[in-house]
C-alpha cells in the first residue's frame, strides 16, 4: 500500500480527490504538496536491505534502547534522586522503619507500591542488558566479516562509542536505587578513582562532592542517566544510522551481488513492515521476561550503609570485565615511592582495559593501514577469508571472556565446587595463554575451511556414490556446485603480503619495513581464491 | 438447579444406607485422631522426657558417641589428629553438627558437607546431652527463640551487617578461600540456626549473646523465614545470584530467543 503512496503522489494535482484512492491518496497529496515528502519516500522507500538474520542485531539494540526510554520515562515519574534520609513505610515488611535515602524508599514504592512500577522496573532493567548484549553481538558480526573498512571506518567509531556510552548509561543506572549492591559498585569507582596517582582523590571529592559516599551523588548520576547520556546516545544513533543510509547496507558474498549493486528488498513494504513487526516482537519478549524473571531485587539488597558487602557481589554483565580484571591482579603489586601509595593493583587493570578499548576503537584503520587496501567494500568477508583478522577477533574475545569470566570467580567456584584461588590461577593463565592458543587455533580453521572450500569449488562435493569403471577402478563420483553456491565460495579479494620499496627519496623507512612485517603477518599465510581457469580446467579433468 | 437437587439429596438421606466410601472416611478419620494424639503425645513427651542432663540419657549418647564418634575426636571426646576436642562445645554445637547431617563426616575435605541426617532426633539428644555432660556449653536454644515471631526488618538488617558477606543478602551461599563455602541458607530451621551462630561451625565466626543478643538473633531467624516463605515478588529469582546469573539469562536466553526469530523473521519463504 504504502508503494501506491510514492507512485500517487507526483502527478496528483488537482484530480486527486476524484481519483479512487480516495482517502489514503488525498492524505498523501495533502501531506506530498506541503511538505515535497515524496522525494524523500522514493529515495527511502527504494531503499535496498539485503536480507540476512546478522544483519537485525542492530535493530534489537536500536529496539531495545527504544523500550528502555519508553520504561526509563515511567520511572521518572515516581523516582526521587534525593538521598535525604528517611525512615521506609511501604508495604514491604523486612524493611519497615529502616532508615534509607529518599532514592531507594522511592524505588522500593515504584516495586511494591505503585501500579506497574515492578514491572516496568524489571522491564527497564532486563531491556538494559538485552540491550548492551545486542549492541555487542552486533560489534562482533561487523568485526568478524569485514564491514568496517572502508567506507565504515567512522561509523564503526560511532558504534563502538555508542557501546561505551551504553556501558555508561548502564553503570549510572544501576547506581540510582542507592540500594547495597549499587553502593558497593560506586564504591569500587571509588577506590579506582582514588588509586589514580596525584589527581585521584581531588577527582573522587569532585564527584561525590566530599567524601564518598556523600549525599550528592545519586542526583547527580540522575542527570546523566536521563539528561546527558541519552542525549548523547540519540545523538549518535541518529549519526549511526545517516552513515548507514549513506553507505548502503552491506552483504554477504553471492550471485549478483558486488561492489556496485545490492541485492535484498526495498524498505516499503517489505522491510518496514518487517522491521516493524520485530520492534514488537522484541518488546514482547522483553516483558515477557520481565514479567515472569526477577531482576536487581533491591529488597533484598536493603539500602546503601558502607560497612557490608554482600557475598556475590557483581556490576550488570557489560561492567563485568572491569571487575575481573580487578580480580585477576595478583597481590602485591602496590608499593610506597617517594611517600606515596602507586596502586598497581587498581592501574594495571586500568590501563589494560584503556589499551584494550582503543585498539578495538581503531582497529579499522590499523587494519586499513596494514593492508594499504584504499578500496571501498560492500561485500562482506566470509570470516574464514580473513583467517588473521578472525583469529585476532578470536584472540580478543577470549581475553575479554577471561575477564569476564573472572567477574564471577566467587560463583564458579561454589558452583563446580572449586577453589577461588584455582578458578583466579586459571583465569590468570587464560587471560595470558588463551588470545594466543585462541588466535593460532582459529587462524588453523580459517585456513582449513578456505582449503576445503577450494577443494569443493574445484572437484566437486562427495557424493557418496561409488562406481566401478569398465577398467575395474572404483571412483567416488563428486558432485560438481551449482553456479550460485560456486560464486558464494570463490568471490574474495586476495591481499598479498607488501613489498618494501624504496620511496620517492629511494629511501625505505621504518614506518615501511613495519608496515611491511605486519602485513606478512596478516598475508602470509593464505589461500588464493579459485580462479577461473582453474575452475575451467577442473572441469576437463572430471566431466 | 437447587430445586431439582435439594430433594435428592433429601432421598439419599432417607434411605439410611451408608454411602460406600463411609467405612473408609471412618477409618481415614479414626486413623488421623489416633496418629495425631501419638505425635501430640510423643512430641510432649520429646520436650518434657528428653531431659538430656539426665543420667540414662548420658549413658546412651556414651555409648553412640564411644561407637560413632571416638574413631576421630578420641574415646573421651578430648579430640584426635583428625578431629577437634568436643569438651565445652555444648549441645548446641552437637545438635547443629549431626542434626543437619554434617557430622559424622563422609569424607575429610575443606568442610563437611550437608547430607541426610545419620541419627534419629532421640540419638542426636543423646549425643548432645553426653557432650554437654562433659564441659558447659552452648545449649540448643528454646522454642520461643526460634519461632520467627520477631521483627524482620531488624533482622535483616543485622543479617546484611553480620551475615550477608559470606551467605549472600538473600541467603544464597557464597565462597570462601580454599574451596571453603558459606552455605545456602534456604530450609535451614531456626534452630540450626540460632545453633550455628552461638557455635561458629566449620569457618563460621561465633556470634555470642554478648555480640548479638538472643532476641536480635531471633529477629534475623524471622527475617530468614519471611524469605523462605515469600517468594521474590518479581518472578523467578534465578537463584538470587545476583547480576552474574542476570547476565547469564540474558545472553542465552533472553538474546537467544531473539537470535532464533531473526533467523525465522529472515528465512526465506518455501
Amino acid at each position: 500500500m504504502s508503494t501506491a503512496t510514492t507512485t500517487s503522489a507526483p502527478n496528483s494535482t488537482e484530480s486527486a480527490a476524484k481519483k479512487p484512492g480516495g482517502f489514503t491518496a488525498a492524505a498523501a497529496n495533502y501531506i506530498d504538496e506541503r511538505t515535497s515528502v515524496s522525494g524523500a519516500v522514493k529515495e527511502f522507500g527504494r531503499k535496498i536491505f539485503p536480507d540476512h538474520w546478522s544483519f537485525l542485531l542492530g535493530e534489537v539494540a536500536l529496539f531495545a534502547f527504544v523500550v528502555i526510554l519508553l520504561s526509563g520515562s515511567f520511572l521518572t515519574f515516581f523516582f526521587q534522586a534525593s538521598m535525604v534520609e528517611v525512615h521506609y513505610d511501604g508495604s514491604y515488611v523486612p524493611l519497615k522503619g529502616v532508615p534509607m535515602s529518599v532514592a531507594m524508599s522511592s524505588t522500593l514504592d515504584i516495586s511494591f507500591d505503585i501500579r506497574g512500577g515492578l514491572l516496568m522496573r524489571q522491564i527497564h532493567h532486563w531491556a538494559a542488558l538485552l540491550f548492551v548484549a545486542a549492541i555487542g553481538l552486533h560489534m562482533l558480526r561487523i568485526f568478524f566479516t569485514g564491514a568496517f573498512r572502508k567506507p565504515r571506518e567512522l561509523n564503526w567509531v560511532i558504534g563502538f562509542v555508542l557501546f561505551i556510552l551504553a556501558m555508561a548509561e548502564g553503570f549510572t543506572g544501576y547506581s540510582l536505587p542507592d540500594d547495597l549492591l549499587s553502593g558497593n559498585g560506586l564504591r569500587i569507582i571509588d577506590g579506582i578513582i582514588k588509586g589514580i596517582p596525584l589527581v585521584g582523590t581531588w577527582i573522587s571529592f569532585l564527584l561525590f562532592g566530599g567524601e564518598f559516599p556523600g549525599d550528592q551523588i545519586v542526583g547527580r548520576l540522575y542527570t546523566l542517566h536521563i539528561l546527558l547520556l541519552p542525549a548523547i546516545v540519540v545523538l549518535f544513533i541518529a549519526l549511526h544510522l545517516v552513515f548507514v543510509v549513506v553507505h548502503k547496507h552491506t552483504q554477504y558474498p553471492g550471485a549478483g551481488k558486488n561492489e556496485q549493486t545490492v541485492v535484498g528488498y526495498p524498505v516499503l513494504p517489505v522491510y518496514a513492515a518487517k522491521a516493524g513487526g520485530f520492534f514488537f516482537i522484541v518488546f514482547g519478549i522483553i516483558a515477557l521476561i520481565a514479567s515472569l524473571f526477577t531482576i536487581n531485587p533491591v529488597w533484598n539488597y536493603g539500602p546503601y550503609d558502607p560497612s557490608p558487602v554482600s557475598a556475590g557481589t557483581q556490576p550488570d554483565w557489560y561492567i563485568g570485565f572491569a571487575d575481573g580484571a580487578l580480580r585477576l591482579v595478583p597481590p602485591g603489586w602496590e608499593f610506597v615511592l617517594f611517600d606515596r601509595t602507586w596502586s598497581f593493583n587498581i592501574l594495571a587493570p586500568l590501563i589494560i582495559i584503556g589499551v584494550f578499548i582503543v585498539l578495538v576503537l581503531i582497529y579499522p584503520f590499523i587494519e586499513a593501514w596494514i593492508t594499504g587496501d584504499k578500496r571501498e567494500h560492500h561485500v562482506l568477508d566470509r570470516p574464514r577469508n580473513a583467517p588473521t583478522r578472525t583469529a585476532i577477533g578470536a584472540a580478543g574475545v577470549t581475553f575479554y571472556a577471561a575477564m569476564w569470566a573472572a567477574a564471577s570467580s566467587d560463583l564458579i567456584a561454589t558452583h563446580f565446587k572449586l577453589t577461588m584461588e584455582g578458578v583466579i590461577h586459571a583465569l590468570q593463565a587464560m587471560l595470558i595463554l588463551g588470545p594466543i592458543v585462541a588466535y593460532f587455533i582459529t587462524k588453523r580453521i580459517c585456513i582449513a575451511l578456505q582449503k576445503k572450500d577450494r577443494e569443493i569449488v574445484l572437484h566437486g562435493f562427495e557424493s557418496g556414490r561409488i562406481v566401478k569403471l569398465p577398467g575395474g577402478e572404483f571412483i567416488e563420483v563428486h558432485e560438481p556446485l551449482d553456479e550460485y553456491e560456486r560464486w558464494r565460495l570463490v568471490d574474495y579479494k586476495d591481499y598479498k603480503p607488501l613489498m618494501i620499496r624504496p620511496n620517492a627519496k629511494g629511501k625505505i623507512t621504518v614506518g615501511q619495513r613495519l608496515r611491511a612485517s605486519l602485513s606478512r603477518w596478516f598475508f602470509e599465510d593464505r589461500i588464493a581464491p579459485v580462479t577461473k581457469t582453474e575452475i575451467e580446467q577442473s572441469h576437463g579433468d572430471h566431466h | 438447579m437447587t430445586e431439582s437437587t435439594k430433594p435428592k439429596v433429601r432421598a439419599a438421606r432417607k434411605t439410611g444406607r451408608r454411602h460406600p466410601l463411609a467405612t473408609v472416611a471412618l477409618l481415614a478419620i479414626g486413623l488421623v485422631f489416633t496418629g495425631g494424639a501419638y505425635t501430640a503425645f510423643s512430641a510432649s513427651t520429646a520436650s518434657a522426657d528428653t531431659d538430656i542432663t539426665s543420667q540414662q540419657t548420658i549413658d546412651e549418647g556414651k555409648k553412640l558417641f564411644t561407637a560413632n564418634c571416638a574413631t576421630c575426636h578420641g574415646l573421651e571426646a578430648q579430640g584426635t589428629g583428625d578431629g577437634p576436642s568436643l569438651i565445652g562445645v555444648g549441645a548446641a554445637a552437637v545438635d547443629f553438627q549431626v542434626g543437619t547431617g554434617r557430622m559424622p563426616m563422609q569424607m575429610h575435605g575443606p568442610q563437611a558437607e550437608v547430607k541426610p541426617v545419620q541419627f534419629t532426633d532421640e540419638q542426636i539428644k543423646a549425643l548432645a546431652g553426653y557432650v554437654a555432660s562433659l564441659a558447659p556449653g552452648p545449649s540448643i536454644p528454646s522454642p520461643e527463640l526460634v519461632d520467627g515471631g520477631g521483627n524482620a526488618a531488624n533482622g535483616a538488617e543485622l543479617f546484611r551487617i553480620n551475615c550477608a558477606m559470606c551467605h549472600n543478602v538473600a541467603g544464597a551461599g557464597g565462597a570462601l578461600t580454599e574451596g571453603k563455602y558459606a552455605p545456602a541458607l534456604s530450609g535451614v530451621s531456626g534452630t540450626h540456626i540460632y545453633e550455628a551462630m552461638v557455635t561458629g561451625p566449620q569457618n563460621m565466626p561465633v556470634f555470642n549473646d554478648m555480640n548479638i543478643s538472643p532476641e536480635d538473633k531471633r529477629d534475623i531467624i524471622t527475617y530468614l523465614k519471611y524469605m523462605q516463605d515469600n517468594r521474590s515478588p518479581g518472578g523467578f529469582e534465578l537463584g538470587s545470584l545476583g547480576p552474574v546469573a542476570e547476565g547469564l539469562f540474558i545472553w542465552i536466553f533472553g538474546l537467544g530467543t531473539i537470535v532464533a526469530l531473526t533467523v525465522w523473521i529472515t528465512a526465506k519463504s518455501n
